[in-house]
């Protein structure tokens, strides 16, 4: 008596299973999205086409090397209004970036304060600090933006009132404030770059000193590192390692003829010296107080996070209190703490694109504004912007991944 | 025997505390000065709120309301603060903007309409009926804000109605021809399709045709006529409306397994959160026409209002993925070993907690959501920020600074402030963990 060897069922395939079999269900709905997605480009794309075609437009971009004929007011590479439209756009881009990383750097020291302080002990700073978070975080910040550049408008006297007055070396005015410049009586000139624009060789030396000097501090604090786990005696060296960067620097400030220049009331304004504008100073003041209050907010959720037994167990291992902060409490803090911290610097270069309502020229000021309203090219100009933005928007959130792996807590 | 000379038989009554560990003064030691760094913080702080209030104060009191002549210079003839007058004249057209005057009824109608709606969505106690009163209500908000005939509100309601009778009675039928395989799809496929055309090609011709026949309606009111704390909402409610279904429908596209899905969503969630806003409102004022079949116009509100939701709903996908992602991967193996499918499982077991513990975050959108709303200006629309601008192009009040801000300060500080408490109360609402 044999068992007959059953063949196997065929598969048979029913045009049903497509929907109905999980194997071949996901086929389907990927198949079924990509062809609706391509669909809705093709019509968006056709529409567009039509569309253009039925204005007597094209799509290029040679309008970027015409002359752009406006000026711009505050512009950190030269530019005049015969440069092209790209040029405009360049420096509108630079006072994007000059102004995201001052607003970034002094709404860290605002947030750290502000966070650190809510934390306190004394309830009445707490208090203080919790006001203005909750207030900044709760009204839009442009409403801050236009309330400040208004108020270095109203509040402050305009150049004019300083006539026959001794003026310091700050100039606190309605246009802006002057403060003194660096001059060099014995200047190195500029340095070309590829023909774009001009840097100062001064400027460069002062920082490659700077530069070389801080690597060698940090060498120095390594050999004390050595020293200290060889022997258990760290080495006295402070002295050395600020004289390294500072004994340099003045060296060569010295041999630069650094003087300073301070600005002088000529005529209906003030000459000399450098300038902050009035709608750059009311941004960068409201853009830090803003982002701040939200910095805040993270750094106190930061050291929040990190449980007081932490803490117990540092001062039980004989660990002192400084240490026990630097050691301890701030790597597993900042672990919480940086990655909302970056995107709160995305949000306050996005933020820089309000500039346009107070009139400062940014990106958007000049790309965005001007140069999209006399050539008419909105497509190319919105393009061109959103490509800007995304770009630093896409290379901040890689450095946050790349922080994002090198602290994350290895398990299993 | 008894040698011991005294033995108390009685306790003692319990004494006081000293006087400087209880109450009001222990507080002040502890939370004041509790070190000498302390009290000097504590000294400062109280100087500077004090400098504060003695420049509010005197400002505030000393302020005029109505002086005879209606201008800056009127204010500072009568009083020395505050010059409040900007606002007593210039009122309505913060809420309202340019709406016109005798209809204002109407937008402060649907404003309480709206209070009405939301009552039974925030609070669990309101009467679930009016919740068909909260689902009719963007068409009722839309026609007394803008007015026109009724018949295309209407038309606009019958259209999820169709879709509901297609998909009910179309199965049977549908089914019987088919087959039993394809029967619920097909049928689900007709209601939307029908639907879609519904809106596509047939409200409008039918709208136009009825409103010539039976023109029964209010006075229309065109958009540019709408501005202030009115236009505001109007943004701040549809994004907000709009961007959480559409946010947790690009979260799940995100954590799906599906290639093409996932890569569609990342793509426009990151080119959405990788602008500024301000460039996608240009995009909605000058390219919206480009991408859209030639002779396509519509209103300027409406487009802004469609940036404004897929801004937001970037924004909130993401922040629902990081609820989802938060939850242990246990949950999605306890659902798929119930043997719930990938939708249950999602609308049972992983969206009600990971919507829970994003609440916080939600709502933080939805703040900045309804703060971005002031970018419009930039466009040319007249929300309260534009307005204050033109007031003070205003030859009669030149020079107003803090009145003017300070008033719109006030009104956003009690809508976002308001939606934060109300995430609190929902999360200690919603928590269910015992700690």
């Amino acid at each position: 008596m044999s068992i007959a060897q059953e063949a196997p069922p065929a598969e048979s395939f029913k045009l049903s299973q497509l929907i109905y079999d999980t194997r071949y269900r996901s086929l389907t709905i990927q198949v079924f999205a990509l062809f609706a997605f391509m669909l809705a480009v093709g019509w968006l794309v056709n529409n567009t086409i039509s569309n253009l075609a039925a204005l007597g437009k094209d799509f290029s971009f040679a309008f970027l090397w015409e002359p752009a004929g406006y000026d711009i007011n505050q512009r950190l590479i030269d530019y005049d209004s015969r440069s092209p439209h790209a040029r405009a756009a360049m420096v509108g881009i630079l006072n994007t970036l000059l102004l995201a990383l001052v607003g970034c750097i002094t709404a860290t020291i605002v947030g750290v304060l502000a966070g650190v302080a809510r934390l306190s002990k004394n309830w009445i700073v707490a208090k203080i600090m919790t006001v203005y978070v909750e207030v900044f975080r709760n009204v839009p910040t442009l409403l801050w933006i236009i309330l400040f550049v208004a108020l270095v408008n109203e509040v402050l006297p305009s150049p004019r009132e300083f006539r026959g007055v001794e003026t310091g070396a700050f100039v606190f005015t309605n246009r802006g404030v002057y403060f003194p410049e660096a001059l060099f009586s014995r200047s190195m000139g500029d340095l070309s770059i590829a023909g774009l624009f001009n840097i100062s060789i001064d400027f460069l030396l002062i920082l490659g000193v700077v530069i070389i000097g801080l690597f060698v501090s940090g060498r120095i604090g390594a050999w004390a590192d050595q020293q200290q786990a060889a022997t258990g005696d760290r080495p006295q060296v402070i002295w050395y390692r600020l004289g390294v960067v500072f004994l340099p620097l003045i060296l060569l400030l010295l041999i630069l003829g650094f003087h300073l220049g301070y600005p002088e009331l000529k005529g209906f304004n003030f000459q000399g010296g450098t300038y902050v504008r009035d709608s750059f100073l009311g941004m960068w003041i409201a853009l830090s107080l803003y982002t701040g209050a939200f910095i805040a907010e993270n750094v106190r959720a930061g050291i929040m996070a990190v449980s007081k037994g932490q803490t117990e167990a540092a001062f039980a291992l004989g660990i002192r209190p400084n240490n026990t902060m630097s050691l301890v409490i701030l790597p597993q803090a900042l672990r919480v703490i940086v990655p909302p911290l970056i995107s709160q610097y995305l949000n306050l270069t996005k933020n820089t694109s309000l500039a346009i309502a107070v009139g400062y020229m940014d990106a958007t000021g000049t790309l965005g504004g001007i140069t999209l309203n006399q050539t008419g090219r909105e497509m190319e100009t919105l393009l061109l912007l959103m490509a800007f933005y995304l770009i630093i928007s896409l290379s901040i959130s890689f450095v946050m991944n790349v922080y994002n792996e090198r602290v994350k807590l290895k398990e299993r | 025997m008894s040698d011991i000379g005294f033995v108390r038989q009685d306790f003692l009554e319990q004494s006081p505390p000293p006087a400087s560990s209880v109450g009001p003064i222990k507080w002040v030691k502890d939370n004041l000065f509790s070190s000498p760094v302390n009290s000097a913080l504590t000294l400062v702080s109280i100087g500077f709120i004090a400098l504060v209030l003695l420049e509010i104060l005197p400002w505030l009191i000393d302020s005029s309301w109505a002086p005879a002549e209606m201008s800056l210079s009127g204010c500072r003839a009568e009083a020395t603060g505050a010059c409040f007058a900007v606002i007593n004249e210039r009122f309505y057209q913060f809420l309202f903007g340019f709406y016109p005057s005798e209809l204002y009824a109407r937008p402060t109608l649907a404003f309480l309409g709206l209070l009405l709606a939301l009552w039974p969505i925030l609070f669990e106690n309101a009467p679930r009926k009016l919740l068909w009163f909260s689902a009719v209500y963007p068409v009722l908000a839309y026609f007394l804000i803008w007015g026109g005939t009724i018949w295309g509100p209407l038309l606009v309601l019958a259209g999820p109605a169709i879709g509901w009778a297609v998909s009910t009675h179309g199965e049977e039928k549908v089914t019987g021809v088919i087959g039993e395989a394809f029967g619920p799809l097909v049928t689900l496929i007709l209601s939307v399709l029908s639907v879609i055309l519904w809106f596509l090609f047939l409200v409008a011709p039918i709208d136009g045709l009825l409103s010539a026949i039976l023109p029964i309606g209010v006075e229309a009111v065109a958009s540019d006529k709408l501005g202030g704390f009115m236009l505001s909402l109007i943004i701040g409610v549809v994004g907000i409306a709009a961007s959480l279904p559409i946010g947790v429908a690009l979260a799940l596209g995100r954590q799906s397994d599906l290639f093409i899905v996932r890569s569609l969503c990342v793509g426009f969630i990151e080119s959405m959160r990788g602008v500024p806003l301000i460039t996608l409102l240009f995009v909605a004022s000058t390219l919206l026409a480009y991408f859209l079949p030639p002779g396509t116009t519509f209103d300027l509100i409406l487009r802004v209002c469609i940036m404004v939701t897929f801004f937001a709903s970037a924004y909130m996908a993401e922040v629902i993925r990081g609820g989802i992602a938060a939850l242990p991967k246990g949950q999605y193996e306890a659902g798929d070993a119930m043997g719930l499918t990938y939708w249950q499982s999602m609308q049972l077991i992983i969206l009600p907690q990971a919507l829970k513990i994003s609440i916080p975050n939600i709502v933080s959108t939805f703040i900045g959501l309804f703060k971005d709303t002031t970018l419009v200006i930039v466009i040319g629309l007249l929300d309260p920020l534009g307005l204050s601008t033109a007031i003070r192009a205003d030859a009669n009040w030149n020079g107003i600074v803090w009145e003017l801000y300070g008033f719109i300060a006030v009104f956003f500080f009690i809508f976002c402030f308001g939606m934060s408490r109300y995430a609190a109360y929902l999360e200690r609402k919603l928590k269910t963990d015992h700690r």
